[in-house]
C-alpha cells in the first residue's frame, strides 16, 4: 500500500469508528433507548458469533431429561435432555434473518409504495387505495397457513419475502398517510417551485422527515414477521428445524406446560422472543430522537 | 401588455369542493403585472389573495382563466411538460408567511441552498456551489456567512429564516417573486429591513413583485412606487397606484380599511374619521349576496342596484380602476356593468 | 383617551395590582432562561396599560406569572404581586393556594390569552361554556340564569345573542371567537382584565372592531385592563400607559403620549422608528439591527447595547435601571443616555409632522 491509500484507508476507519462512537452517544441520550441497544446487540452477537461458541445439542441425554437449570445447563434441558440454552441460541439464527429480512422488505415496498401514491394522487392513487383496503380485510395468517401447505417454505429467504409482499397494505396506508400530511407543507411547495423533481421530493424533502415514523413501521412489520414465522412453525405448517417457533412446538406437544421442572422449555423460547421484541421498542425510543433534526446541533 | 417578463392573469377563476358543494375562493380576476414593478395585493383572511397568489405562481392550477407569462398561457399546450412550463416555473419563485414551515428541517441552510443550484446546472462542482451559496447569503445579509451556512432552521430566528428563503429563491435567478404574507410573522422591528432587502433586490436585479399582506401599513410602504389591488370575497374591488389609493380610495370597502387600521401614532390614530359600515358580517363563501358582494356592509347601498348588479372593475383614469357603481357614477363615467344590462334590454 | 392618564394622575388612584421586583426563570436543556429580571409595574385603577415588547422580551412570561398560569419548567424566583381586593383587602397573589388561586382566577383577574381560537372547548356550546364557568368558581346558578346573564354579555360584544348562545365554537368565525372569550372573561365582574395580544392575527376590520370593544367596555364596567402585545398601533389606540419591554425588564414607561412622541429609550424610538402608518405620507423607516440577547448567557451591561446607536463605554458595563425622565416621575426609562433618544425622536416627529403639513397644502 502506497503511503496515500494508507493515509486515505486509516482516515476512513478513523471516521468509521467516530461515526460509531457517535452513534452510541446519541442512542444513549435515551436510557430505555440504550438498554434496548444492548439488548438487541446482544441477541445478535448470539445469532452471529454463539452457533460457533456453543455446540448444538444433537444427542439426546436420557438421564438429564427436563433437569433444572444448574452451572452446567444454564436453562435446564428438555424432553430429550438436550440443554435449552444452546437450543436457544442455535435457534436464534434463523428468526433473526428472516425477522431483519421481512423488515427491510416490508418496509421499502410500504415507503416505495406509500410515498409515490400519496405523491402521484389522481387514479393511480385512488386504485391502489382501494386495493389496499380489500387487502387489509384478507386474514392473514390463515392465508399464511393455506399458501404453507401448498408451497414449500422451507427457507428463510422465501418466507420472508412472502410475509412481506403479504402485508405491505397497512404499511402502505400509514406511509400514504404521513406523506400526504407532510406533501402540504411550505418546503415541498418550494421544491416545486424550484422544479427540484420527484426523486428529490421524496427522498430528499419527505422520507428525511419521517425517518423515524419508518424506523416504527419497520419494527412493526419485523415483530408481526415473528409472531407470523414461530406461529407457522408452533402449528408444524412450515419445516424449518434450529427455531424458537420450533422448539415452542416441541414443547407444546410433549406437553411442557403440565410438568414444573419443564416450564423452562416452552417459557425460554417464549421469553426469548418478547425480550428481542422489547428490545427493538426500545430502540426506537433512541432512534426516534437521533432522527429528530431539532436535536441536531449543526 | 407586450412588456417581456410580465405576468399577466385573465378571468381568473379558482373553485373548491364538490359539485354539489362549490366555492369559489377566486372569482375572475384580472391582473397585470409589469416587469420591475411590485402589486400589492391586500384583503383581509378568506378573500382569496393567498389562492391568487399561488395561481400566480403556478403552484396551484385554476379552475378557470389564464395565467400568462410571457405573452404565453402556461397551462396549455403540453402544461407542465412544456419548455415554457419549465422556463416559467424557475422564473417565478414563492416566500413563504411562515418562517417555522418554510425551511426543511432536517436540511442544513447550505443544503437548502445548494440543491437547486446543483440540480439545474447553474454551478459546474461543489467547490462553485460552495462559492455561490456564500454570495447569497450575503446579499441577503447573513453573515458571518460559515456561521450560517451548517446551521439547521430550529438554530434561526424567524427573521434569519425568512432571509434564507429569500436566498433561497434567489438560486434559481427569479424574475419575479410572489411573497406571501412574507414579513407578518417576523418581529416588527425587523420587518422593514426584510421588506429593504426585497426592494434592493427589485432595484438590482430587477425582480418583479406580487407582494400578498392583509396589512395596509405594509402595504403602503413596500409598494409606494407601485400598485395596490383591493380583494373582497373573491374579487379585485379596487386597483389603484399606492399614494392615489392611499390618499384618495374609492371604493367603499378600501375607504372602510384605511379608516379602520390602527396608527403607531396616538393623535392621528385618535383624530381619524371613521367610516362606518352597515355590518360586520363578512358573507359566507357559500351563501354570497346578490349582486354586489360588498351591498349588505355598504353605507352607499342602493336598493334595486348595488343588491342586482354586480360590478363591474371600471377605469376610472389615472390608470385607476374601480368596481363600485356608486363610485363611477360620482365621477360621471358611464357604469360598464349597468351599461351591459341596458344594452341587453334595448 | 389621552387625557384619561392625567386624570388618573390626579385622582388618588387605587392600585389593584402591583408587580415589584419579579424575577421569573425557565429551565431549559441548554440552562436556565432569565425571561423576567427584576420587573415593576403598577396596574391603576380603571387604566389601560400596554406591555410592549418582541418575541422573547418575557412580557408573556409576566402575564403569565401574575396569574400564575406559568408552565411546570417556569419558577418565580424573587418579588412580589401585590393584589387588592375592591373593598381594599390586600394580599400577595404568590401565596395564595391553588384553590383560593381558582377563586382569583376570572373573578378577580381575568385573562385572556391570544389564542383565543383555542381557548374554548370544541364539544361545549357556548351557553354550556359560560355555565361551567360559573360552576367552576363556585357560583351555583341555574342554567336560565346564565342564559340569560350570557345573552347580557354577548351582546355588550356586539354579537348576535340567539345566533351565539347555542352554537359551537367551530361554528363562529375567529373574531367572533375572540369576542366570546371577552364575555366570558367579563362574566364574574373581574377587577382586572389581562388580554394576551388581543388583536394579533386579526384583521384590519376585526382589530377595529375588538379595540372599539374594549375602549367601550372599559369605560362602562371600569375594570382596569393591561394587554401584553408587540404591536404599537394597538398600544396608541387602546392605551393610557405604555410600557416596553425588552430583554427581561422594562425599559421605558410612561403615559402614551410620553413614550411615543418623547421616547427616552433607544429601543422604544426603535420600534417607532420601525413601524409605517397607514395614512399620511411615506416614512422614513429603519429596523433595529442586531438581534435580541440571548436570556440564558446575557450580555454585560446593558442589555441592548450591542444594537443601541448611542452606545457608550458605561453601557457595556453597567445596566440601567428606571429613572424618570426630565424629572417627570410618570415617565421613566432604564437608559443613561436619554437624551440622545429625545433629540432624535424629536426630528423623527418634526419632520413627520412637517411632511404631513405640506401634503394638505
Amino acid at each position: 500500500m502506497t503511503s496515500m491509500t494508507k493515509k486515505v484507508s486509516f482516515s476512513m476507519l478513523r471516521d468509521f469508528f467516530r461515526g460509531i462512537g457517535r452513534f452510541i452517544k446519541l442512542m444513549s441520550r435515551n436510557k430505555v433507548g440504550f438498554l434496548g441497544l444492548l439488548l438487541f446487540l446482544w441477541f445478535i452477537l448470539m445469532a452471529v458469533v454463539g452457533p460457533y461458541m456453543i455446540e448444538e445439542p444433537t444427542s439426546s441425554d436420557i438421564t438429564a431429561i427436563y433437569s433444572p437449570p444448574s452451572m452446567e445447563h444454564l436453562l435446564g434441558t428438555d424432553s430429550q435432555g438436550k440443554d435449552i440454552w444452546a437450543q436457544i441460541v442455535h435457534g436464534s439464527t434463523d428468526i433473526l434473518k428472516m425477522a431483519l429480512f421481512t423488515g427491510v422488505m416490508a418496509t421499502f415496498i410500504g415507503v416505495t409504495l406509500g410515498s409515490v401514491s400519496a405523491l402521484a394522487g389522481g387514479q393511480f392513487d385512488a386504485a391502489l387505495s382501494m386495493l389496499a383496503d380489500i387487502w387489509l380485510t384478507i386474514p392473514r395468517f390463515p392465508l399464511l397457513a393455506v399458501i404453507a401447505t401448498l408451497v414449500q417454505l422451507d427457507n428463510i429467504f422465501t418466507l420472508s419475502l412472502l410475509l412481506s409482499v403479504l402485508s405491505w397494505a397497512g404499511l402502505y396506508r400509514s406511509i400514504r398517510a404521513q406523506v400526504l400530511s407532510l406533501k402540504e407543507r411550505d418546503y415541498v411547495e418550494a421544491a416545486i417551485a424550484l422544479d427540484l423533481g420527484l426523486w428529490h421530493i421524496v427522498f430528499r424533502e419527505v422520507l428525511p422527515n419521517m425517518m423515524s415514523y419508518i424506523v416504527i413501521s419497520f419494527t412493526i412489520a419485523m415483530r408481526q414477521a415473528i409472531y407470523a414465522q414461530v406461529g407457522l412453525v408452533f402449528l408444524g405448517l412450515v419445516p424449518l428445524t434450529r427455531n424458537w417457533g420450533v422448539m415452542i412446538n416441541l414443547a407444546w406437544t410433549q406437553g411442557a406446560i403440565f410438568f414444573k421442572d419443564s416450564i423452562y422449555f416452552i417459557m425460554a423460547p417464549v421469553t426469548a422472543i418478547a425480550l428481542f421484541v422489547l428490545s427493538v421498542v426500545w430502540m426506537t425510543r433512541s432512534l426516534e430522537e437521533i432522527f429528530n433534526p431539532r436535536l441536531r446541533t449543526g | 401588455m407586450k412588456k417581456e417578463h410580465s405576468i399577466e392573469v385573465r378571468n381568473l377563476v379558482r373553485t373548491f369542493g364538490s359539485k354539489r358543494n362549490k366555492v369559489t375562493a377566486v372569482d375572475r380576476v384580472n391582473l397585470s403585472i409589469p416587469e420591475g414593478s411590485v402589486l400589492c395585493l391586500v384583503g383581509e383572511s378568506g378573500c382569496g389573495k393567498t389562492t391568487t397568489g399561488k395561481m400566480v405562481a403556478g403552484l396551484l392550477k385554476p379552475s378557470g382563466g389564464e395565467v400568462l407569462y410571457q405573452g404565453q398561457s402556461i397551462w396549455t399546450g403540453k402544461g407542465r411538460k412544456s419548455p415554457g412550463f419549465k422556463k416559467f416555473r424557475l422564473d417565478v419563485q414563492i416566500i413563504h408567511q411562515d418562517p417555522y414551515a418554510s425551511l426543511n428541517p432536517a436540511h442544513t441552510v447550505y443544503d437548502t441552498l445548494r440543491y437547486p443550484l446543483l440540480r439545474h446546472g447553474l454551478v459546474r462542482n461543489q467547490q462553485e456551489a460552495y462559492e455561490r451559496v456564500r454570495e447569497l447569503l450575503r446579499t441577503v445579509g447573513l453573515g458571518p456567512v460559515e456561521d450560517f451556512l451548517p446551521k439547521y432552521p430550529h438554530q434561526l430566528s424567524g427573521g434569519q429564516r425568512q432571509r434564507v428563503s429569500v436566498a433561497r429563491a434567489l438560486t434559481v435567478e427569479p424574475r419575479f417573486i410572489v411573497a406571501d404574507e412574507a414579513v407578518s410573522m417576523v418581529d416588527v422591528s425587523l420587518r422593514i429591513s426584510l421588506l429593504k432587502l426585497l426592494s434592493r433586490l427589485k432595484n438590482d436585479l430587477g425582480v418583479t413583485y406580487l407582494f400578498i399582506t392583509h396589512d395596509l401599513a405594509i402595504a403602503k410602504f413596500f409598494a409606494w412606487e407601485g400598485e395596490i389591488a383591493v380583494m373582497y370575497v373573491g374579487s379585485v374591488v379596487e386597483r389603484a397606484a399606492t399614494p392615489q389609493l392611499i390618499n384618495s380610495p374609492l371604493h367603499p370597502y378600501s375607504k372602510a380599511l384605511l379608516s379602520a387600521a390602527p396608527e403607531p401614532d396616538p393623535e392621528l390614530t385618535h383624530q381619524k374619521k371613521r367610516f362606518e359600515l352597515r355590518s360586520q358580517d363578512i358573507p359566507s363563501l357559500l351563501a354570497l349576496p346578490n349582486g354586489c358582494r360588498f351591498h349588505p356592509r355598504c353605507p352607499f347601498f342602493e336598493k334595486g342596484l348595488c343588491d342586482t348588479v354586480r360590478p363591474q372593475l371600471t377605469p376610472v383614469g389615472d390608470g385607476r380602476e374601480v368596481a363600485c357603481h356608486i363610485a363611477v357614477r360620482e365621477l360621471g363615467i358611464a357604469d360598464m356593468a349597468v351599461g351591459n344590462l341596458s344594452d341587453a334590454h334595448a | 383617551m389621552l387625557n384619561k392618564a392625567t386624570d388618573i394622575k390626579m385622582k388618588n388612584y387605587k392600585i389593584p395590582l402591583s408587580v415589584r421586583d419579579l424575577w421569573v426563570e425557565y429551565a431549559v436543556e441548554r440552562g436556565v432562561v432569565k425571561a423576567v429580571r427584576g420587573v415593576s409595574l403598577d396596574l391603576r385603577e380603571g387604566e389601560s396599560l400596554a406591555l410592549i415588547g418582541e418575541s422573547g422580551c418575557g412580557k408573556t412570561t409576566l402575564g403569565l406569572s401574575l396569574v400564575r398560569l406559568l408552565v411546570k419548567a417556569g419558577t418565580i424566583r424573587h418579588g412580589g404581586i401585590n393584589y387588592v381586593y375592591r373593598e381594599g383587602r390586600e394580599i400577595d397573589i404568590r401565596q395564595l393556594s391553588e384553590r383560593e388561586l381558582q377563586k382569583f382566577r376570572w373573578q378577580e383577574c381575568a385573562m385572556v390569552f391570544q389564542s383565543a381560537l383555542n381557548a374554548l372547548n370544541p364539544v361545549l356550546t357556548i351557553l354550556d361554556q359560560f355555565h361551567d364557568t360559573f360552576r367552576s368558581h363556585g357560583h351555583k346558578v341555574t342554567k336560565a340564569y346564565t342564559r340569560q346573564r350570557a345573552k347580557e354579555l354577548l351582546r355588550e360584544v356586539q354579537l348576535d345573542p340567539e345566533r351565539v348562545i347555542d352554537s359551537y365554537p367551530h361554528e363562529l368565525s375567529g373574531g367572533m371567537r375572540q369576542r366570546v372569550l371577552l364575555a366570558m372573561s367579563l362574566l364574574l365582574d373581574p377587577q382586572v382584565l389581562i388580554l394576551d395580544e388581543p388583536t394579533t392575527a386579526l384583521d384590519i376590520l376585526t382589530q377595529r372592531t375588538i379595540i372599539d370593544l374594549l375602549q367601550r367596555l372599559q369605560s362602562k364596567l371600569g375594570f382596569s385592563m393591561m394587554f401584553i402585545s408587540h404591536d404599537l398601533s394597538t398600544a396608541a389606540e387602546l392605551a393610557d400607559r405604555m410600557a416596553t419591554m425588552y430583554a427581561g425588564v422594562i425599559v421605558e414607561l410612561g403615559s402614551v403620549a410620553d413614550t411615543f412622541y418623547h421616547p427616552a429609550h433607544p429601543y422604544t424610538l426603535g420600534l417607532i422608528q420601525a413601524v409605517p402608518t397607514v395614512t399620511g405620507d411615506f416614512e422614513e423607516l429603519s429596523s433595529i439591527p442586531g438581534a435580541p440577547p440571548d436570556l440564558i448567557d446575557p450580555p454585560s451591561g446593558c442589555k441592548f447595547h450591542l444594537r443601541c446607536p448611542y452606545v457608550a463605554e458605561r453601557c457595556r458595563h453597567e445596566e440601567p435601571t428606571l429613572v424618570p425622565v426630565d424629572g417627570n416621575p410618570e415617565h421613566t426609562a432604564a437608559c443613561f443616555y436619554p437624551e440622545k433618544a429625545l433629540a432624535a425622536a424629536s426630528a423623527m416627529w418634526k419632520e413627520r409632522r412637517d411632511v404631513a403639513g405640506e401634503k394638505t397644502l
